[in-house]
């Protein structure tokens, strides 16, 4: 069996083709310096109109990596929600369009239970139940996935997810974008003690998160210093840092730990972060729970991680889906 | 959510009679600011759009979920940021359309981004970073500048373009009943 599988949720357009077993044949993303070089230009931040000019191009590269023909795709899948209208329903009808002219099955997918799968892309794949944590600019949502398919939304940000946060703090230290790398660097280069940020537990139990308060806090210590030098740029990177990993670590743990699972997924583009990756695995590993980090590659936008979705509801697959529609909002 | 919780109003040189075009608000919590979007959430008509300029951690998105409040939205529903989505809508009695402008270059960016039809529709429109909106900004429509004038402290300039009786009417009461 072929899955192709095609996401267009946010600033990336992607294609790729996924084979039983969940192995990866190609994954093309729209902002891959390869594909910088073959389509020229840089992708926009706000880019359905680039997602446009992007779809058929991407969709073609991923089927030729995989040497694959449109004939040999069994199941199309494609994210319909949650994201920017605008965006989705340009993947959505690529989709329908390739669905009904070729008579492939075609299923809609969730863009969250995408991350969530992309645990299935690597040799450890984890068994349930697991905890997942995903965390990304756009989502930071804790879940037990209880068996395929079924997943309980334990806890979520109230306000900002941790990977804005990032970005907003890299900004208001005058560092680069995206700030998850910014920060991570910076925090590295750290000399003398990171400045203490207060560590937004809310109240006991809780399993939410609010990141707000925190990116506040950094620009009151900004704005209360004499002069921004390198020096401060770093404690305040690292001890932001620190404190963000240091509530998403014990949130996750305190799950896993409350409901007996020994397996916890961490996924999404937050997940690249180094020292997130460190610590997770540092503390978890203490209380001898399992933790799975997918690489790098697999925990930013992709769409091997929605093909995979595909796969494991490959019989949910429809021909005729027409009425498939793009969802701004979609709570798994 | 009662007005009179939401803390300290201050009118300062404009006028504190209905159909003024303004008026200026200090807040001293998140709480207080929250309560303050619930008051104008409590009193918004369809189509009205709040233009929301303030820097980062001024207190945007706290004063959207208090007019997500203010409309009824389900508590269900968590109002988060809307900068990487650009968009969130939410279900009230009147729909909320929460639009971030943050990561917008060019405000022709506003067009592939459904922009036109937010404005049009018949729900109430937050639009944080609105400044990055250039000429696309309706006509119609309300200005609330924020400033951050203490650790929790913010100052809201709130400005009326065209007709806002309602809100306008709201906010004196809320600062009456203080």
């Amino acid at each position: 069996m072929l899955v192709l599988g095609i996401d267009t949720s946010c600033d990336d357009t992607c294609a790729a083709v996924l084979k039983d077993d969940f192995e990866i044949l190609s994954s093309v993303v729209s902002s891959q310096d390869e594909v910088h070089g073959r389509f020229g230009g840089v992708v926009p931040e706000l880019a359905s109109r680039k997602h446009v000019e992007n779809i058929i191009p991407i969709i073609d590269h991923a089927l030729s990596s995989a040497r694959a023909a449109l004939s040999d795709i069994d199941v199309i899948a494609v994210t319909r929600g949650p994201g920017l209208v605008g965006s989705l329903v340009v993947g959505v009808s690529a989709a329908k369009a390739l669905s009904l002219s070729r008579s492939i099955p075609l299923l809609g997918i969730n863009h969250i239970e995408g991350h969530i799968a992309s645990s299935f892309l690597t040799p450890n794949r984890p068994a349930y139940p697991f905890v997942a944590l995903v965390v990304s600019g756009g989502h930071t949502n804790l879940y037990i996935a209880r068996r395929e398919g079924e997943y309980m939304l334990m806890g979520q940000t109230l306000d900002d997810a941790a990977g804005e946060a990032f970005d907003k703090v890299a900004k208001l230290l005058g560092l680069g974008y995206p700030g998850g790398r910014a920060i991570e660097s910076a925090a590295n280069r750290v000399r003398g003690e990171p400045v203490e940020f207060t560590r937004p537990y809310m109240k006991k139990g809780s399993h939410d998160f609010s990141f707000s308060g925190i990116k506040t806090a950094a620009r009151n210590v900004v704005a209360a210093a004499e002069a921004l030098d390198e020096a401060l740029i770093g404690r305040i990177a690292a001890g932001f840092q620190e404190a963000v990993i240091d509530v998403l670590v014990s949130k996750t743990l305190d799950l896993a730990r409350r409901e007996s699972i020994d397996t916890i997924v961490v996924t999404g583009g937050v997940a690249a972060n180094t020292r997130l990756r460190t610590v997770m695995d540092e503390r978890a590993s203490k209380r001898g729970t399992r933790v799975l980090l997918p690489p790098k590659h697999l925990c930013t936008d992709n769409a091997a991680m929605i093909a995979a979705v595909g796969r494991i509801r490959a019989h949910e697959a429809a021909l005729n889906n027409l009425t498939l529609n793009a969802v701004s909002r979609w709570t798994i | 959510m009662s007005s009179s919780s939401a803390g300290h109003g201050q009118n300062n040189s404009r006028t504190d009679e209905p159909g003024a075009d303004g008026r200026s608000i200090v807040t001293r919590s998140p709480e207080q600011t929250f309560a303050l979007g619930a008051v104008m959430g409590g009193a918004a008509v369809g189509g009205t759009v709040l233009c929301l300029f303030g820097d980062l951690g001024s207190g945007k998105t706290k004063l959207t979920q208090g007019l997500a409040a203010g409309l009824t939205v389900p508590k269900t529903y968590a109002v988060t940021s809307p900068t990487f989505t650009y968009v969130n809508e939410y279900p009230g009695r009147l729909a909320l359309y929460h639009i971030d402008l943050y990561r917008i270059s060019s405000p022709d960016e506003l067009l592939d981004l459904g922009w036109e039809e937010y404005m049009w529709a018949d729900g109430v429109v937050a639009v944080e970073w609105a400044e990055r909106a250039g000429e696309y900004l309706p006509e119609k429509r309300i200005d609330i500048a924020i400033t951050i004038t203490g650790t929790d402290e913010r100052r809201f300039d709130i400005t009326f373009n065209g007709e806002h009786a309602a809100i306008d009417a709201a906010l004196i009461s809320r600062t009456h009943e203080r």
